[in-house]
């Protein structure tokens, strides 16, 4: 093996890596802070991808404009879907019946991908930007704009979204309902308005990665299936809802797929992240930052 | 003990009208479609067992299927015979649902479901990487025109067997859910930390559940390589398996074992209606939103709505 090899696989891990932490970032929120299983976080990305091709075939919208002019959707469909899981399996069980909700959940992806074939037909669907097929190159390696992007615009929106739940009341408010739903009401804050709104953001993140997607690679309605290993790896990897965490673990996952991409064919990728799932749920389900 | 002597009856009255349906119909295309009835039903059965009675969501049915259906694939191109095909692969399947619930079952019940998830992948990715299982491109298996018993064609031996399965699959979820185990399960799905308190052996409870769910989900894909002769390993490891599994018992009623039953008749028939009159998309639109429209408004399914009086 060239260590040329080497270097470009380990950069386009990072590339990867980095676009994958905005891909999980949802369900560190919605899996992680608010202890909701959202199975169907992939799917979200994937309606994400969709909406943004729609939108760039229909209107011209670039994708990433797109990202941002569909985060209200996602938001106020994410109050909608965490109302409808809070009266039907969060209020009554207390701690949430969970294999009711995990149903709900998984129903609901396969009702996304339907609609999406009903809507889109089968067919991989991609968006040709006038950045897709340029690239930066730095002499010794080469950053195609497609996935740099991608990866620096994850690494902004993590990085803001973690300042935003360490310096606002609201982002306290989320961390605090995790902890203590109770005294949170007490103190006057309504609980489950609060986990709405950030399950809003949850699937607004989501979203905002699925117009990423459709930027690195074509989309097809099923999808999300392939990237579910993934996003729960990270967000567990990286330790239930730290978002510096799923960064990290996120780039490692990044890293570990583009190697074995490189040295042992894609056709083992998928396994990687799936693999690592299991083996972290196995001998260290508390993440690697855990305690 | 009224109780046992009526579901021995009923259960001999199903398997003889049932076993006679291949000298009555001519139709071949009725023993496919039985066929996949019967085989969701030996799949809702199997995952009712850790599901329903435990309370823990295994959506791994997809993996544990096929773990069963290419144990055959390798028995076959062994030259191995029909019947130690089944038995390896269902062994198969309930040692890797036992190494599944070792790994997993001591955390929390959402961590299980999600590396039943995860499982399905890695299998597939190995599987797809193993040319001796055909690899990516699929295998064939070669089966004869007619049944080995002399009786129709091959499919209706298939039936029989399937079906044969399928009557051992209910009655063996029906001893369960009757037997300590099943009690002990159940009182795990009510209140696992009280279960333990009061000595209930949980891991192991939940360990033998997780083998005997894991085997009979192996036991249903022994056969269906027989069935469908080519395996490609996409069709195989299909999540609609998966989903399917899942909501035939949340839609007939969890916890019993009628109520898998006759979700995976119910949701079963509609599907192979559905296929010939609608598309495979329509088919899971509809098992997804009946799972949807179940759990959030009639969680206990249509046993639970004829129960309320």
């Amino acid at each position: 093996m060239s260590l040329d090899l080497l270097f470009n696989a380990i950069v386009s891990g990072l590339l990867l890596g980095g676009f994958y932490a905005a891909m999980s970032l949802g369900l560190s929120i919605s899996f992680g802070m608010l202890d909701i299983v959202n199975i169907t976080h992939p799917a979200m990305i994937v309606l994400g991808a969709y909406l943004a091709w729609w939108l760039h075939g229909a209107y011209g919208i670039d994708p990433i404009a797109a990202a941002f002019l569909m985060a209200p959707l996602f938001v106020i469909l994410g109050i909608v879907v965490y109302r409808l899981y809070y009266d039907r399996f969060e209020r009554d069980a207390g701690g949430g019946d969970s294999l009711r909700g995990l149903a709900f959940f998984f129903g609901l992806l396969f009702i996304v991908e339907m609609i999406l074939i009903l809507a889109f037909g089968v067919d991989f669907r991609n968006v040709n930007t006038p950045y897709t097929d340029v690239s930066l190159n730095l002499g010794f390696v080469n950053l195609p704009y497609r996935l740099l992007i991608p990866f620096l615009l994850s690494i902004t929106l993590l990085l803001l979204i973690r300042e935003f739940f360490r310096r606002t009341y609201f982002g306290r408010a989320v961390s605090a309902v995790a902890q203590d739903p109770l005294a949170l009401q007490l103190m006057g804050v309504n609980p489950v308005k609060v986990k709405g709104y950030a399950f809003g953001l949850s699937l607004a993140v989501a979203g905002f990665s699925g117009a990423m997607l459709i930027i690195i690679q074509s989309v097809q309605p099923a999808a999300g299936r392939e990237y579910i290993g993934l996003v729960f790896a990270v967000c567990v990897l990286g330790g239930m809802g730290n978002l510096m965490g799923t960064l990290f673990a996120a780039m490692v996952l990044g890293i570990a797929e583009s190697m074995t991409s490189t040295f042992a064919g894609p056709s083992w990728a998928p396994a990687v992240s799936f693999g690592l799932l299991l083996l972290t749920l196995a001998f260290r389900p508390q993440g690697i930052f855990g305690k | 003990m009224k109780n046992h002597s009526k579901f021995l009856f009923g259960v001999m009255v199903v398997s003889v009208a049932l076993g006679s349906l291949p000298f009555l119909i001519n139709s071949e295309y009725f023993f496919f479609a039985a066929y996949s009835v019967l085989q969701f039903v030996i799949l809702a059965t199997a995952w009712n067992i850790l599901g329903g009675y435990a309370g823990y969501v295994n959506f791994g049915s997809a993996a544990f299927f096929a773990i069963g259906a290419y144990a055959s694939v390798a028995g076959f191109k062994l030259q191995l015979p029909q019947g130690v095909n089944i038995l390896l692969g269902t062994f198969v399947a309930g040692l890797i649902g036992l190494g599944m619930g070792y790994l997993t079952l001591r955390l929390k019940g959402v961590f299980f479901s999600i590396a039943t998830l995860a499982l399905s992948v890695v299998l597939l990715t190995i599987v797809i990487n193993t040319p001796f299982l055909g690899g990516a491109r699929g295998v064939y298996v070669i089966v004869p025109r007619e049944s080995p018993i002399g009786v129709g064609y091959y499919i209706h031996w298939l039936y029989f067997m399937i079906l044969g399965m399928a009557i051992l699959s209910v009655v063996i979820a029906r001893m369960i859910q009757h037997s300590s185990l099943g009690q002990g399960l159940m009182a795990i799905r009510d209140d696992e930390l009280a279960a333990e308190g009061l000595g209930v052996p949980t891991l192991r409870l939940k360990l033998i559940a997780t083998t005997i769910s894991g085997a009979m989900m192996g036991l249903a894909g022994t056969t269906f390589p027989y069935l469908i002769t080519y395996m490609e390993p996409t069709a195989v490891f299909n999540l609609s398996f998966a989903v399917n599994s899942i909501a035939m018992p949340i839609v007939g009623g969890l916890g019993t074992w009628l109520g898998p039953l006759i979700g995976a008749l119910l949701l079963g028939t509609i599907q192979q209606v559905g296929s010939v009159t609608l598309s495979s998309t329509w088919n899971l639109l509809i098992v997804g939103g009946m799972l949807v429209f179940f759990v959030t408004l009639a969680p206990n399914g249509i046993m639970g709505i004829f129960k309320k009086k």
